[in-house]
């Protein structure tokens, strides 16, 4: 009788579900996983090492393309980590545009969640559904910097411009009659806030369409439910955050335990699974898209009402205003200078973290006293949750770990980094 | 010499016959394909191709064309005769099944007594080829798809066979086209009715051995890639891609000639025919794309429980019913027709 031995399943980096470059070794036995080995570093771009030869206001940039689907979120840990150092004031109309654009950016990461993680288990409308509402997001993000991924918007001391009076209309041509524009720019008539809350208004059925088909489907539930569990304790020690430890019964949430901004004066919940299991996971990010609606609508409340500055008149860290470099010596100045060498920050260590779509993003920042990090660290929410994937695929079959790698929203961008 | 003419003439109509069927089946599997792309992307809140040609009907033989022209890549570990024997093998059965599907009164290629059996035996035949090719391309992604494939057909095959007892009892016969008479007299006569269970499970069974979403796992897109097909390219690749629609398509025609009348008006009588047939199949096929934009995909071992667990007691029940209704001829259904 020949001996019955386990083999390795080489999965990935180019897989459909390996969400970009992910490579495991998978030691099977059948279809069962006995090990699973996640095989890192196909991504790595070298930030940390970028950013201590750049000045500090040249690397916001660099953190959209670390988790490049919720990029302004990165940035806000980093400037977050800059203005701690620096000691700067961020105008309050600042904070709640930034505020705003991190739960833009916490619904926009989770619809690719969703549609990916749907994509992954088979259910592949889910995806093209996702990516509908997607667009009037990533609309946002274009409106108010230019670009629809890349953004640069957060600043240290504010955000580069106030919202926009108005949104940027489709136009009629040989594909699209004039019937179809005026529908699709329908919402476009006012400002951006007006659009934003047209969004918010459609975007809770938008939610119940999803769940209507996934939440109580059969196939889905079994899919999901008690797939790659873990308990409380155990997410504890294994370094999640976000959703993931939410998932499991933890009642853990930046945005609550350490408020940042002005998060302290909204309204809003933190949802919390009880199972810890892939199920769990998919109800609280879920309910997570619904809570942000929310605080996205009380942002749209205040900013309407509340004008004012949206980047510090700090000219040491924020450039002048245009129109006053024609005609002031000093402004040109600070414009010159911190457009070549940026600005320095005193000698020291910040570290500041926000609660990110995916867990705890944290910037770690030494100065010392240059205009350049002598040493920046990124916490990624994600690499925890990967290093645990051998964990959680272990007794599992092939297909759950396709499901495991979805569940924990994993962005190659933050791991590698 | 008039028994040799007689030859000649009964093979050429038979051969002009199959030409009738392949190349409308054959032209119905091309179109297949553009309608569950324009179908489901309907459905997904996209257009799907419409570029080539009005509304994008040459999209198929575009499709076909690129195919052609693409090189046949054989890996080097592959066993090179089976790995180009099995896109045939898979594609064969699914064409030759055809032979005994009555598409109107007295309109099937070969009017054989054992019909149903027939039909049973050439799908099943289909995962042979499934099974070479995952085997002989000798990489570990095809060979799982292929062991799904084949446990997948083992469970569902018993489940099918066993739901086509019950029309067998009902029908009397195992000739299509006797299946099909014995359901005359309108709506309320076809076996659907009285054989709802069995329908179902004969639907779902047909959709899980036709491969086919939430039952892909042989080829489960985002797991094992493509499964038992990943190293295919070209030609052979399209040859199972055939073969996959030619199945589908045999599967709707077939649920419509056993539980949905056939080529019989829901009103009897009112212009009985080939549409009828036709726009039968059509509906089938619509349930294949609407499962498919609408569910996740099973795992493996959830299809084996439910074929194993669910599907084949539910038969056995319901096959002990119908025993007992005809036996006992109950209601307007089981009784014995003269």
């Amino acid at each position: 009788m020949p001996e019955i031995r386990n083999y390795t399943l080489n999965f990935g980096p180019q897989h459909p579900a390996a969400h970009g470059v992910l490579r495991l070794v998978l030691e099977m036995d059948g279809e069962v996983v006995e090990r699973a080995d996640p095989h890192i570093g196909l991504l790595h771009r070298g930030t940390e090492k970028l950013a201590e030869s750049k000045p500090y206001n040249q690397t916001i940039g660099y953190m959209d393309r670390l988790d490049y689907v919720s990029m302004m979120c990165n940035e806000h840990g980093y400037v977050m980590a800059i203005e701690k150092l620096l000691g700067v004031e961020v105008p309050v109309r600042a904070q709640y545009i930034r505020v705003m654009f991190d739960e833009i950016t916490r619904i926009l990461n989770h619809l690719m969640w969703l549609g990916a993680h749907g994509l992954d288990i088979g259910a592949m409308s889910m995806f093209l559904y996702c990516f509908r509402e997607r667009e009037d997001l990533m609309d946002c993000y274009e409106a108010v910097s230019g670009a629809r991924l890349h953004a640069t918007y957060y600043r240290p001391g504010g955000v580069a411009r106030d919202l926009p009076d108005r949104m940027p209309q489709y136009e009629a041509n040989r594909f699209r009659s004039a019937a179809q524009v005026k529908k699709q720019n329908a919402a476009r008539e006012g400002s951006m806030l007006d659009f934003i809350e047209d969004f918010t208004n459609r975007f809770p059925g938008c939610v119940d369409e999803y769940e209507t088909l996934l939440t109580d489907n059969r196939i889905w539930k079994q899919r999901t439910v008690g797939i790659g569990v873990v308990s409380p304790e155990r997410a504890l020690q294994l370094g999640f955050t976000g959703p993931m430890l939410r998932g499991s019964n933890t009642e853990w949430d930046l945005r609550k335990t350490e408020p940042y901004e002005v998060y302290d004066q909204l309204d809003f919940d933190i949802p919390v699974g009880i199972n810890g299991d892939s199920y769990d996971r998919y109800l609280v990010r879920v309910e997570e898209m619904r809570q942000s609606n929310r605080i996205i609508k009380q942002c749209i409340d205040w900013l309407r009402v509340n004008s004012g500055p949206v980047l510090t008149e700090d000219h040491k860290v924020a450039p002048p205003r245009r129109s006053e470099m024609k005609g002031d010596m000093e402004a040109l100045i600070h414009h010159f200078k911190l457009f070549t060498e940026g600005f320095s920050l005193p000698e020291g260590e910040s570290y500041a973290a926000v609660e990110h779509p995916k867990g705890e993003f944290g910037c770690y920042l030494i100065s010392d006293g240059a205009n350049k990090p002598y040493r920046l660290k990124v916490r990624a929410a994600g690499f925890a949750h990967l290093a645990a994937l051998d964990e959680m695929a272990r007794g599992h079959m092939l297909s759950d770990v396709v499901a495991l790698i979805g569940t924990q929203d994993i962005v190659f961008g933050e791991v590698d980094r | 010499m008039s028994g040799f003419l007689d030859t000649v003439i009964y093979t050429a109509t038979t051969l002009l016959k199959i030409v009738l069927v392949m190349v409308p089946l054959i032209l119905s599997v091309a179109y297949l394909t553009l309608a569950e792309r324009r179908v489901i992307g309907s459905m997904q809140t996209r257009i799907g191709p419409n570029r080539v040609g009005p509304f994008g009907l040459f999209q198929p033989f575009a499709d076909v064309f690129k195919l052609l022209v693409k090189e046949v890549i054989v890996p080097t570990n592959a066993s090179r005769f089976l790995f180009l024997t099995a896109p045939v093998l898979s594609l064969a059965p699914a064409l030759a099944a055809w032979a005994v599907i009555p598409f109107f009164d007295g309109g099937a290629i070969a009017d054989v007594n054992a019909g149903l059996l027939y039909v049973l035996a050439m799908t099943s035949i289909g995962v042979y080829g499934v099974i070479i090719a995952g085997w002989a391309s000798n990489s570990k992604y095809a060979f799982l798809g292929a062991m799904r494939s084949a446990a997948q057909i083992v469970a569902y095959e018993i489940a099918m066979g066993f739901a086509l007892i019950g029309v067998l009892m009902l029908a009397g016969s195992l000739n299509l086209s006797e299946i099909v008479r014995g359901q005359s007299g309108g709506f309320f006569h076809w076996y659907l009715i009285p054989l709802f269970p069995l329908a179902v499970v004969y639907f779902i069974s047909g959709v899980a051995e036709t491969n086919r979403a939430p039952f892909d796992v042989a080829e489960g897109e985002s797991e094992i890639v493509a499964g038992f097909h990943v190293d295919y390219s070209g030609m052979a690749f399209a040859l199972f891609f055939l073969a996959e629609y030619a199945n589908m398509i045999m599967i709707a025609a077939l649920t419509a000639i056993l539980f949905l009348g056939g080529w019989m008006s829901p009103i009897d009588g009112v212009g009985d025919g080939i549409w009828w047939f036709l726009g039968k199949t059509a509906f089938v096929l619509f349930l294949f794309l609407w499962l498919r934009a609408t569910f996740p995909r099973y795992r493996y071992d959830q299809i084996m429980r439910l074929g194993w667990k669910v599907f084949i007691p539910v038969t056995i029940v319901w096959i002990a019913v119908v025993g007992f209704a005809i036996w006992f001829e109950i209601g307007p259904w089981f009784q014995q027709r003269a």
